[in-house]
């Protein structure tokens, strides 16, 4: 049962990077990241059981902490319009630095 | 100072959590680690009933007890829709009213909503709150208030 | 006793992964964004909690019980975050839900005006 459900994850993670590459726009592409790292936790913590070797966990904590910061980082790039780097937006960074 | 002792706690029990080791010199490390973090969360100034809600201790199991058995029933409906496909889904977006006074309530009932799959709280300014739900049936049930009115009583 | 949680951890794991594959189906079946971000929140929340429940049951070490609730914990805080800042990036950048009726679109408009 568990290798059914490892071979379930790896068909939504599949599923995933067809979306991210598909894209359409900025966003889709980050959902489907983050989705791809939430499975990559799982696919951790089953694949420790599998192996027997429950200290996998440890690196499933981790790597969600990861994926939660990389999301967060990327977007508050995305939501204050720095991907666009207009001149004004600098000189208001030199400002107030 | 009840706050800073529930920080203590919390992190002691994370730390032996994840640790697995308890020989003497290594405990004592843990201990320097969760001094060090508290000097500096205080220095932050960010021990307070924020980020250490423990006056919601007595009502929040009842709660989250009820919060589960609603993602539960939300999600066979979203999984229902999802093998249905585009037809059957009305996406709807609305600002709904909320009553909860405290930050700490209308995050708590923002991050429900979130949890609950179907809906997505998008933005909250003052006590307005925009949704995007999947169904309008689910628009139409947070303005029912069942999820609202519990918030509210969890404060209590 | 043995044959009870052979068969109940493989009955929750059996579900978590049909969960988790529809949830990939409805990313990619789904017309627009925001209604993708609902099949994502279908694998955050309850895939991923009966799969690890599922562990929870065959796990025979404390010490392991208390990580896979951890986990368990820390996706329940993070995908409600990350679906909530990731919704807010894309409508304040503009990007509207498709498919809308025309009682939410009055309500639009007045939100793009009161708010910069």
């Amino acid at each position: 049962m568990l290798i059914a459900a490892i071979i379930a994850i790896f068909v939504a993670m599949i599923l995933s990077i067809f979306r991210g590459v598909v894209g359409t726009t900025l966003y889709d592409r980050i959902l489907a990241v983050n989705m791809f790292g939430t499975k990559t936790v799982l696919l951790i913590a089953l694949l420790g059981f599998v192996m027997g070797r429950p200290e996998f966990l440890d690196i499933a904590i981790v790597y969600a902490l990861i994926n939660f910061i990389s999301v967060i980082g990327v977007l508050r790039y995305s939501d204050t319009n720095q991907f666009k780097h207009t001149a004004t937006d600098n000189e208001t960074v030199k400002k107030e630095s | 100072m009840k706050h800073t002792i529930s920080l203590f706690v919390t992190l002691a029990v994370f730390w032996l959590l994840n640790s697995g080791h308890y020989s003497l010199l290594i405990l004592a490390l843990g201990f320097a680690s969760i001094a060090l973090i508290l000097v500096i969360a205080h220095k932050m100034d960010v021990v307070d009933h924020e980020s250490q809600p423990i006056h919601l201790t007595r009502n929040i199991f009842g709660y989250f007890y009820w919060l589960i058995k609603e993602i539960v029933q939300a999600n066979i409906v979203v999984v229902k829709h999802i093998w249905l496909g585009e037809q059957s889904i009305s996406p709807a977006l609305k600002k709904i009213k909320i009553s909860q006074q405290t930050d700490m309530g209308k995050v708590i009932y923002a991050n429900s909503i979130t949890l609950t799959p179907g809906t997505v709280a998008i933005d909250l300014v003052e006590d307005e709150l925009t949704v995007h739900a999947l169904l309008y049936k689910d628009i139409e049930s947070l303005e029912i208030g069942e999820m609202d009115r519990r918030v509210t009583m969890l404060e209590r | 006793m043995d044959i009870v949680i052979t068969i109940s951890s493989g009955f929750f794991l059996l579900m978590g992964s049909f969960l988790c594959f529809s949830g990939g189906i409805g990313l990619l079946r789904f017309p627009d964004f925001y209604t993708r971000m609902h099949a994502v929140g279908v694998t955050d929340t309850l895939g991923a909690g009966m799969i690890l429940v599922g562990l929870m049951i065959l796990s025979t070490d404390f010490l392991v019980f208390a990580k896979l609730v951890m986990v368990l914990l820390l996706t329940l805080l993070i995908g409600p975050t990350t679906s909530h800042v990731l919704a807010k990036a894309a409508f304040h950048n503009g990007l509207m839900p498709r498919g809308l009726s025309t009682l939410e679109q009055d309500n639009n408009k007045v939100y793009s005006t009161s708010n910069p």
